[in-house]
Order: C-alpha cells, then sequence, then structure tokens
C-alpha cells in the first residue's frame, strides 16, 4: 500500500484487480455450470406440464434462454424510452 | 393479555415524545419503540378490540388474526432494523414522519373496518411524503409533490369505492370482496395504487429514490406491503390479480434493466416482487395464500437489507448512479457482502430467504394448473437474478473503478445490515418458524435435491447470459420513460397543445374580425356605391379577359363619385327596380 496514506484512509482490497484472479473464477464458474448439469443426466426428473422438463439441462437452458431475450426486449425497448437525464427539465 | 395498546399507538405517542427528548433519549426511544410493538404484537390473542363509534357505524381498530399477525411482526422487526440504520440521524423531523408512517401502516395492517382503514391508509400517504421532502432537494420536492399527488387520486378511489360499497352492502367490516361491480373495482384501484401495478407504477420508481438515505429504506416496505396485505384481505382468488401480478413481475425486470440509478433499479425491483405476490393472491389457493404472505415477509426484509447497502453508499460518496460508481469493494467489503446477501436472497438463491418463499407461489399455480402463471413467473425468476442479483452489485461493486474510496459506513448501519442479512439467512436455511405464522398448514418443502439443482441451473446460466451479453447491458447516463410521463410530460404537452390551439384560434379571430374585417367593411362602406361599381367594373375586366378599359372606367368612377355626377335618370332607374322587387317579394 501507499506509504504516504494515513491511517484514517481506508483499508484497500484489489483482489479482483487482478487478470489472474478473474481468470480462476471464470473458471470456476464454468466447473460450477457444467457440474450443474451433470447430474440431470442420471436421475429421473419429474415434470409439471410437458415432457421437455426432464430433458438433461432444462433449466439451465430455460434459464439462459429466458436472460437472453429479456436483454434482447428491453434493449430494444430502451430505443424508444431511454431518455436524457434533462429530458424533464427541458 | 388482552389487548390493552394498540402498536400503533406506541408509533404515534413515540413521534410526540421525540419532540420533548435530548438526541440520547430520541435515539434509545426509537429504538425501543419498534421492539415494545413487536413484543405487544406477539401477545395479542384472536379477536377484535378498539371499538368506537363513527357516523352510526361501529368501527374496531384492532383485528387480531393471522394474517395480520405476519404483517404485524415483519412491519416491526423492520422498523427496528431501519431505525439502528437510521440512528446517526440528529433531526426529529424525520423521526417523527417515520415513526407516525410506520404506525399508520400497522393502523392499516390492524384496521377491522374500511372507515378506519382509509383513515390510516391517508395517514400512511401524507407521512411518507416527508421523508421524500427531507432530501431538501429541488427534485425531491417535485417528486414529492407527484408521490403526494397520484396517493392523493388512489386515496380517492379508494374513498368512493367505500361509500359505494357501504352503500350497496350497508356494512364497513374488510373482509374477502364477493361483489363484482363499481364499488370493489373502484377499492381494487386504490389498492393497487399502493402496490404499484402498472400502469399506476411510475410513483414508486419516482419517489422513492430520491427520498433521503434513511426514507427511502424506510419507504420500501410499508406502502407496497400493505397494499398486498389489504389486497390477501380483501381480493384473494380474483382471476384479474394473476394477470396484473405476471405484468408486474415483467415489467418491474425490463424497466430495472434500463435504470442507470441504483436505488431506482432497487425501486422496480420491489416492482417485480410485489408481482409475485399479486399472482399468488390471484390464484387464491391456501398454498398461494401463504406464499404471497411468506413472500412477503421475506421481500420486506431483503429489500430493506438491500435498500440499505444501496444507503450506505449514496451516504458516503453522494452518488447513486451506476456510471458514477464502481469498484466500492476495494473499500466497503462488508457492505459488499451484506448488499450481495440481499441480491441472492432477492434472487431466491438456495439457502437464502426468497428460496423458501417465492417457489411457494410458483407452486401453487402449478397445483392448479396455470401453465402460462408458471412460465412466466420462472421467466421472471430468472430475470430477477439478473436485474437485481448480479447488476446491483456488479455495478455498484464491482465493474469499473470509477475512484471512490469511502470506506465502511458507520457501525450502526453495518449492525443493520447484519442483523437484516442473519434474517435472510436464517428464513433461508430453517424456515419453519415463518411457516409456523402462516394463516394456513404449509404443506411445501423447498429442499428437494431436484428443485435445489433445478433453481441452481437456473440462475447460474441466468449469470452466463448476464457476464455474456454484458457488452449489451453497459450504463449509459440516461432515465427511462415510464407511466409517469403522462403527467410530467403529457400534462405539460396538454399545456402547450391547449395554448397552441386555443391561443391559436384567438389570435387568428384576433387578425381577422378584430383588424382586417372592420377596415376592409368601414373602406367598403365609406362610399357603398363607388365600391360596388369598382368591383363591378373589375368582374367584369376579368370575364371578358379585356383588362385595358378598366383602368379608364376606374378613373370615371371616382371621378364621377368624388363629384356627385350621376345622371338623375340613373338614381330613378335604381330605385323603380327596387320598388319592382320589393314588390314582387311581397306578393309572391
Amino acid at each position: 500500500m501507499d506509504p504516504e496514506k494515513n491511517n484514517n484512509k481506508p483499508e484497500v482490497w484489489t483482489w479482483f484487480d487482478h487478470p489472474r484472479n478473474i481468470k480462476r473464477l471464470k473458471i470456476g464458474f464454468y466447473i460450477v455450470l457444467v457440474l450443474l448439469v451433470l447430474p440431470d443426466l442420471f436421475i429421473h426428473k419429474h415434470t409439471l406440464f410437458s415432457s421437455i422438463e426432464a430433458f438433461p439441462g432444462f433449466y439451465a437452458i430455460f434459464g439462459f434462454v429466458a436472460c437472453v431475450v429479456i436483454i434482447l426486449v428491453s434493449k430494444l425497448l430502451g430505443f424508444a424510452l431511454k431518455k436524457k437525464e434533462d429530458y424533464y427539465d427541458r | 393479555m388482552t389487548a390493552s395498546l394498540h402498536p400503533s399507538m406506541l408509533f404515534f405517542a413515540g413521534a410526540l415524545l421525540l419532540w420533548l427528548l435530548p438526541l440520547l433519549g430520541r435515539r434509545i426511544l426509537i429504538l425501543l419503540v419498534p421492539v415494545a410493538a413487536f413484543l405487544i404484537i406477539t401477545q395479542l390473542e384472536h379477536g377484535t378490540y378498539f371499538s368506537y363509534q363513527m357516523l352510526g357505524f361501529d368501527l374496531n381498530l384492532l383485528r387480531v388474526d393471522k394474517l395480520s399477525k405476519v404483517f404485524g411482526y415483519v412491519f416491526t422487526i423492520n422498523a427496528f432494523a431501519c431505525f439502528l440504520f437510521a440512528l446517526h440521524l440528529k433531526g426529529r423531523y424525520e423521526h417523527t414522519a417515520a415513526l407516525t408512517y410506520i404506525g399508520a401502516a400497522l393502523g392499516a395492517v390492524f384496521a377491522a373496518d374500511l372507515i378506519s382503514l382509509y383513515l390510516f391508509w391517508e395517514i400512511m400517504a401524507i407521512t411518507s411524503t416527508f421523508l421524500v421532502l427531507a432530501r431538501k432537494t429541488e427534485r425531491s420536492y417535485r417528486a414529492a409533490f407527484r408521490y403526494v399527488m397520484v396517493h392523493i387520486f388512489g386515496g380517492l378511489c379508494l374513498l368512493a369505492g367505500i361509500l359505494l360499497q357501504i352503500n350497496a352492502t350497508g356494512s364497513v367490516a374488510f373482509e374477502g370482496f364477493t361483489l363484482h361491480g363499481l364499488p370493489t373495482y373502484l377499492i381494487l384501484i386504490g389498492f393497487l395504487l399502493n402496490a404499484a401495478a402498472p400502469p399506476m407504477n411510475a410513483w414508486l420508481s419516482d419517489a422513492y429514490p430520491e427520498a433521503t438515505v434513511t426514507g427511502g429504506v424506510i419507504m420500501t416496505a410499508y406502502t407496497t406491503k400493505t397494499a398486498v396485505y389489504t389486497l390477501i384481505r380483501g381480493f384473494a382468488g380474483w382471476e384479474v390479480l394473476m394477470i396484473v401480478g405476471c405484468c408486474m413481475a415483467i415489467y418491474g425486470i425490463i424497466w430495472a434493466i434500463l435504470e442507470n440509478d441504483m436505488r431506482r433499479i432497487l425501486a422496480y425491483s420491489i416492482m417485480n416482487q410485489v408481482g409475485f405476490m399479486i399472482c399468488g393472491i390471484g390464484i387464491g389457493t391456501a398454498m398461494a395464500l401463504n406464499g404471497a404472505m411468506a413472500h412477503a415477509f421475506a421481500h420486506i426484509i431483503y429489500k430493506a437489507l438491500l435498500w440499505m447497502s444501496a444507503g450506505a453508499v449514496l451516504y458516503l460518496t453522494g452518488k447513486s448512479k451506476c456510471t458514477d460508481l464502481g469498484g466500492l469493494y476495494k473499500t466497503m467489503p462488508l457492505t459488499m457482502i451484506f448488499g450481495t446477501i440481499g441480491a441472492l436472497a432477492i434472487s431466491s438463491f438456495p439457502f437464502l430467504s426468497g428460496y423458501t418463499t417465492k417457489p411457494m407461489i410458483i407452486e401453487a399455480g402449478v397445483h392448479e394448473g396455470f401453465f402460462w402463471v408458471w412460465l412466466i413467473l420462472e421467466i421472471a425468476s430468472a430475470g430477477v437474478f439478473l436485474h437485481a442479483g448480479i447488476k446491483f452489485p456488479y455495478f455498484v461493486f464491482f465493474a469499473k473503478d470509477n475512484g471512490l474510496r469511502p470506506g465502511e459506513p458507520p457501525k450502526h448501519m453495518l449492525l443493520a445490515m447484519a442483523f437484516l442479512a442473519s434474517i435472510c439467512i436464517f428464513i433461508g436455511v430453517y424456515p419453519q418458524p415463518l411457516y409456523n405464522i402462516l394463516p394456513y398448514p404449509v404443506e411445501f418443502h423447498a429442499y428437494t435435491f431436484e428443485h435445489t439443482l433445478n433453481q441452481f441451473q437456473l440462475l447460474m446460466f441466468s449469470a452466463l447470459a448476464f457476464f455474456m451479453l454484458l457488452p449489451l447491458l453497459k450504463r449509459t447516463e440516461t432515465i427511462s420513460i415510464d407511466t409517469d410521463w403522462f403527467y410530467r410530460k403529457g400534462g405539460r404537452l396538454f399545456v402547450q397543445g391547449c395554448d397552441k390551439l386555443f391561443n391559436g384560434l384567438n389570435d387568428f379571430g384576433d387578425r381577422i374580425f378584430v383588424q382586417k374585417l372592420p377596415g376592409v367593411l368601414s373602406r367598403f362602406f365609406e362610399d357603398p356605391a363607388r365600391s360596388l361599381q369598382q368591383h363591378g367594373a373589375r368582374l367584369l375586366a376579368e370575364f371578358t379577359g379585356d383588362e385595358r378599359p378598366l383602368a379608364k372606367r376606374q378613373t370615371d368612377i371616382d371621378h364621377r363619385t368624388r363629384n356627385l355626377a350621376y345622371p338623375v335618370g340613373g338614381g330613378v332607374l335604381l330605385a323603380v327596380l327596387f320598388l319592382a322587387i320589393m314588390s314582387l317579394f311581397f306578393f309572391l
């Protein structure tokens, strides 16, 4: 840490600034994703409405697709709805 | 113990006592009031108390049953945490408003009749406005004005509905409404406005983010959740609420994703979460209502926690826009951890409070075979993680470092956050105490292997989508239009439109009838005979196409008129013609 900083200055954590740590996080994240889908291949899943739900990784795909759709829809809506911050002051 | 004390009374008395006590006394008082109220509520036995007469009706201020007690518990627990968070405030003004506001919310929850409910409802609207005004900025004054106007409108709808309802049924009792008609629709509109259902939603995301650091935290819990309580009490099983709830859940997500202000993101996520509850109320089965109540309980806690972490950031940095924030984990790791716990709880991450409550609503929908409800609520569940679960902590505490190094907030704020975070974890890991206070027996098990695995898949792959599409989610320094456009911009456009239309019409009339026409007429009547002849000469010239004799004729006419040099026969001829025409008219 900077020696000139006095004691009142808060302690500064920089763990997330190191590219190596980010890389570790990413790898860990991908491993978790794979581990979450793996058990689906071996267990018998109950379904609520349709047999598609028993497909391995159904909720993973569902979550991913749902989020992509939400992001794209809001991006599109954003073109119409986003205004400059002084919009109401003008 | 019989009910000798109304929980609201403590808050109202506290608000008065506040003006007599020194700072230390005030600090003890604001912590003591919620604790005492909580203890009183635990001791209340089922029944109705505090009867009084008004307008010839028997009214009851205190109806105790399991439903009102659930809300009573969570309102007082949350009040304690909020006042702990607001302990640094030295003034009396905000605390008075907050105590009265919370007292009124408790009063509304415990009121057994529509008239008492309405009175507390209006006190809530007015006192909460002061929490926005206390920010003391130009923007907050305007937001507070809009806030109170919208709530007056909602209050009037409610009042009209209540009066019609009393007229139609002769009863002031606040029970489940069975009549479908204008009275109940008006009451429903009044309730839904406070629940921030679209299109009456914009007051929430407009006013809450303009409130003070502590006022925002306090406001998040009471107005919308009192509305949820009244909807459970009055409108359980009304199918229309399923549609309203689903719309709210999606609406909240989309607008939260567009938003840049962190507290506005959280305001929209209130809408989203209340959407889940209202959907549960619309489903209306015992399990769905249990789910709605449990979710309201969990929601109040983690939402206050989220607002506290955002409030702490605003308190220390003075900034609330995501574009100005970022990298704050470096100096406020504890706030980051508490905020993330709240963010994960709202996303119903397993082992946190949202997970043991929200799926109850979805499962109740599945039991009833509502495919669309299931689909939309699952999409919304994924979306919650997107906008509140990741977006909020990511853009505030990580993302681009904007060089802010504020340090941790004061200890009482950290304590308040730690208190709420531990409740989130407690309900998430061991939900049984919460299930026990719900009105109906709970037959729901959150922690089956399959269900937990599904939830993890849903959330983690939502996270994957977030990070893959991060470029699309880049923060921009913008605001998003919401339905408040209609009264903020629309109102102004209406005035401008009226200005253009009516003042334009006025101008036009002025030009034609005041300026032009009298001139023309006076020129004509100055010498009508000459004007007529001139005109006739012009017409004749146009008709024949021969312009040459025109100038000569005109000078002749001028000359004749000026010198009155008409032949006498001409005058006689005209007079005879005139008489002939008149006699024709007379005899025919």
